[in-house]
């Protein structure tokens, strides 16, 4: 199940397992990222709560959890090379996995298609 | 309210600019290489920038003289024909209201302001005009500024010739089949023009300059990290109607014989700081580690609050975070070791120098 957030988060949900990244869309609008934090393995976080920072040369950006629950691993590949990320490979360049709580975190996000009519 | 667009604005969205809001313009931040790409290429090679938002105002006439000298620090006299002069619009407090440039041609003179601060500054100005001055603001210019180090050979390869036009000169030229105005200046650090061209040439302009393989087309996003690395301050972040010319840096703007006279708006609170040195003044900032200290964000010594980040970001040239800030001035020599407060996290910062990437304007050739 995948499925995206108003602010531009995608979560593909296996199992228990929700692989979170950020749109094509959103690596677009950000531009040039010259520094990200990811979350600690281990860490708990909210729905809605701020879980990664993407900084551009312009502007920080905060990457909230589409759900709640604990972070189970981090793509820390992702640091060694900040322009590695493109609108073409967005949807492969995850940036936590996370143990969820409760799968109806869930239901109030959009499905790829009402998504992509948001940002049309 | 509905957003003003540039004689170029078909020719941004062509190019692939991606359009923002910036102060009352809808104006390219970037095109497709990205803010990155198009400040290095600026550096490296020339970068073109439509800067057609700014205001260009004329004044003329025997009063338009004194009607400066009665607004700024600068020795407007003494401006001769096809020089160029940074200067201040002063309050009575000595605070800048805006920065601008003044230039000298065909006995008129001709000013450059903000685009933020336009409406304030025409206001200011017919506040103060009188019979013998007759002010034009000239809507029907576009301006364009071509800056890096192959500017100069890209206009030559257009025939222009530049012998004898050094930094801060204005000139007209005969450029393309018409007429221009170009002064040699800029807001990057680097050497450089603005072309300022009737509205209806701008876009031919920008397509045959664009056509030269040293020029790559840039945004308000390169502009803003070129002048925050050359340490040019922007209204609304560096300057603003509680910080002086000293405190910003400025001294060079203040005019010798405009000091002596003391004869300028502010000028007691601004001879006092020449004097006895400012509270605080604006340095270069280089936070340790990866991440970028944003605007406002706090300065801290010893705990105790010392100063505030004004412009904060990315240095492409240095590679790593750099910001403009202003500190408490036993603070401000360069190596001092500061904190900044990012939202209770506390960073090392350190103070630097400014320009923190040297200026290379060309002011002649070495003899």
């Amino acid at each position: 199940m995948l499925r995206y957030t108003e602010d531009h988060e995608w979560i593909k949900l296996e199992g228990d397992t929700g692989t979170v990244g950020i749109s094509p869309h959103a690596v677009e609008q950000l531009g040039d990222i010259v520094f990200i934090e990811l979350p600690e393995v281990g860490a708990s976080v909210n729905k809605g709560a701020a879980a990664a920072v993407f900084e551009s040369v312009k502007a920080a950006s905060e990457i909230y959890s589409p759900a709640s629950g604990k972070i189970t691993d981090v793509n820390s590949g992702m640091l060694e090379d900040l322009t590695a990320i493109t609108a073409e490979n967005a949807m492969d360049n995850w940036i936590f996995k996370i143990k969820i709580n409760d799968e109806t975190d869930l239901d109030g996000l959009m499905d790829e298609e009402k998504y992509n009519a948001m940002i049309s | 309210m509905e957003t003003l667009k540039t004689p170029l604005y078909d020719f941004h969205i062509d190019n692939g600019g991606r359009m923002v809001a910036f102060a009352g313009w809808d104006m390219p931040v970037q095109y497709t290489s990205g803010i990155k790409a198009e400040h290095i290429a600026t550096r490296r090679s020339c970068g073109l920038f439509d800067v057609s938002h700014m205001a260009q105002i004329t004044l003329e006439g025997a009063g338009a003289e004194a009607l400066l000298e009665k607004l700024t620090p600068t020795d407007v006299g003494a401006i001769t024909e096809g020089r160029v002069r940074y200067s201040l619009f002063l309050n009575a407090d000595g605070g800048i209201l805006d920065d601008l440039m003044i230039a000298r041609i065909n006995n008129s003179l001709q000013l450059v302001v903000n685009a933020g601060r336009a409406k304030h500054d025409t206001a200011h100005l017919r506040g103060y005009l009188d019979t013998n001055t007759v002010m034009f603001v000239l809507e029907n210019q576009a301006l364009l500024a071509l800056q890096g180090p192959a500017s100069s050979t890209v206009l030559e390869n257009l025939g222009l010739n530049l012998n004898g036009f050094t930094f801060m000169q204005i000139r007209q030229f005969e450029l393309l089949g018409s007429a221009v105005t170009i002064t040699r200046s800029g807001y990057t650090g680097e050497d450089g023009f603005e072309i300022s061209v009737p509205a209806v040439d701008a876009v031919r302009f920008a397509e045959a300059l664009l056509s030269d393989d040293n020029v790559v087309l840039a945004g308000l996003g390169a502009r803003d990290t070129l002048r925050m690395e050359a340490g040019l301050p922007l209204w609304g972040h560096e300057l603003d109607e509680s910080t002086t010319p000293v405190e910003a840096g400025l001294r060079f703007a203040l005019s010798k014989r405009r000091c002596d006279k003391a004869d300028f708006p502010g000028a007691s609170r601004i001879i006092n700081e020449l004097t006895n040195m400012p509270k605080r003044q604006l340095v270069g900032l280089l936070p340790e580690g990866g991440r970028p200290v944003r605007e406002g964000t706090e300065l801290l010594h010893n705990g105790q609050r010392v100063g505030h980040i004004s412009s904060g970001g990315f240095s492409p040239s240095l590679n790593r975070p750099a910001a403009l800030g202003f500190v408490a001035v036993p603070l401000a020599a360069a190596g001092t070791m500061l904190a900044a407060d990012n939202r209770g996290k506390q960073t090392p910062i350190a103070v630097a120098a400014l320009p923190l990437v040297p200026h290379r304007y060309f002011r002649g050739k070495k003899t």
